[in-house]
């Protein structure tokens, strides 16, 4: 089919999930864009969101460190006791072909949601400041967003819930500093995920770069 | 525009020879091959879209069924050692009282995979024939079958705090059994699984009449 498009491809935004076309209207801050036929949201813009998301970014840069090493939970039963880091959970599977899930865990809990802050704070950065994009920024942004189903902290809090529970009538349980860090974490990681309006961010990455 | 249907102001983006990339979603005329702005490659219809889909699909079955009939966990205590399978967990934890707990791990270990691969089953069948269920209803089916996969990992999870916290050397000790690595690849699969199926299929029918095949 050769039709010829009404309206300049500029001005016309496609839903990626239903492919449903429409003449691009920029929603006001606060507002939100959504597909008619299957109702996904195509733009979320907010104000000052960049700058927002960066400062949340560093703190979770800051928090996934810290609660990496510090130590998370501890137990205590009839004078034995062992206290472990989240490291130390993700690589529980350490003997043999276990090896490989304690790598994979690790990286699903810990290294993939680091590695999308970090990149977006290199996509963001640049454009919050009224830069060019950084050298690779639609690449860092595109990994970035290839990443995100895989990026699993919240669902490893509710998995630490659940084990609690399951442990609590064997031994005594006590909480590290890392366990709070962690819980601030998941929040964090999910506001930064919500605040990102994603269609703003490709736009800005359409600016000619300068090299 | 001949567009038979509920919502006849609604135009496809192929109808109007334009295509969107699949990841930043910046619209180029039909028959460009990558997306400038951010490298990806540009497939208007992915039409092995559904070969991958059903591979990685199998894949995902075959491993979900070493994951039930292995040990998940293996429990040492000072008198004996006990390995239980994901159901014969459940199964023990009812026998302790603790009902909810083991409705999770059912629900997240059993129900979760078992209607994913129904879900996903279903809708890489419904888009090649005319289907009863509407097509926001699938939209719908899609989008949750994507959001909950993940959460299947969460017993993964458990396994692993659970085997790193309970190691009390003579006293008690967790370990992680072999169904786990099995669990965890039938997770990773199926995401994938779902991942490769192109939810724009699901609205590609609407734009032809009832009765034409959709072979394209």
């Amino acid at each position: 089919m050769s039709v010829v498009p009404p309206i300049p491809l500029d001005e016309m935004i496609v839903c990626p999930q239903c492919d449903a076309a429409y003449r691009l209207e920029r929603p006001g801050a606060g507002e939100r864009a959504v597909c008619q036929r299957c109702g996904t949201a195509l733009i979320t813009p907010r104000r000052k969101a960049g700058l927002q998301i960066i400062a949340v970014s560093l703190a979770i840069v800051i928090l996934i460190t810290a609660a990496t090493v510090f130590p998370f939970l501890s137990i205590n039963a009839a004078g034995a006791s062992n206290s472990v880091s989240i490291l130390d959970a993700a690589l529980a599977f350490s003997d043999g072909p276990l090896i490989a899930l304690a790598l994979t865990t690790a990286a699903l809990i810990l290294f993939v949601p680091l590695a999308r802050v970090l990149l977006s704070i290199y996509v963001l950065v640049p454009i919050v400041m009224d830069r060019p994009p950084a050298r690779g920024a639609a690449q860092a942004f595109r990994l970035s967003e290839a990443l995100r189903p895989w990026s699993m902290a919240e669902i490893f809090a509710i998995g630490c819930a659940v084990a609690l529970i399951k442990i609590s009538d064997l031994a005594d349980v006590t909480f590290g500093p890392a366990f709070w860090m962690f819980a601030a974490l998941v929040v964090l990681v999910v506001v930064q995920d919500n605040f990102l309006c994603r269609w703003s961010v490709w736009k800005s990455l359409d600016k000619p770069r300068t090299s | 525009m001949e567009i038979a249907g509920q919502t006849p102001d609604i135009i496809s983006a192929r109808d109007l020879g334009v295509v969107a990339c699949n990841r930043c979603a910046k619209v180029w005329p039909a028959g460009r091959q990558t997306c400038t702005r951010c490298g990806s490659t540009i497939i208007a219809r992915d039409t092995k879209s559904l070969q991958r889909v059903w591979a990685l699909w199998l894949v995902g079955l075959m491993c979900y069924v070493p994951a039930n009939v292995y040990p998940m966990l293996q429990t040492r205590t000072l008198l004996n050692v006990q390995e239980d399978t994901i159901v014969g967990g459940a199964i023990e934890l009812v026998h302790h009282g603790a009902i909810g707990i083991a409705t999770i791990i059912l629900v997240a270990s059993v129900v979760i995979p078992l209607a994913k691969f129904m879900a996903i089953a279903f809708l890489a069948i419904s888009v090649t024939r005319v289907s009863a269920v509407s097509k926001h209803q699938r939209q719908r089916l899609y989008e949750v079958v994507e959001y909950i996969g993940r959460w299947s990992m969460i017993d993964i999870f458990v396994v692993a705090i659970m085997s790193s916290l309970v190691q009390l050397n003579t006293l008690a000790a967790i370990n992680p059994g072999r169904a786990s690595l099995f669990f965890a690849l039938s997770v990773i699969f199926t995401m994938l699984s779902a991942q490769a199926f192109d939810s724009r299929m699901i609205w590609d029918l609407q734009s032809k009449p009832e009765g034409h095949s959709a072979n394209d």
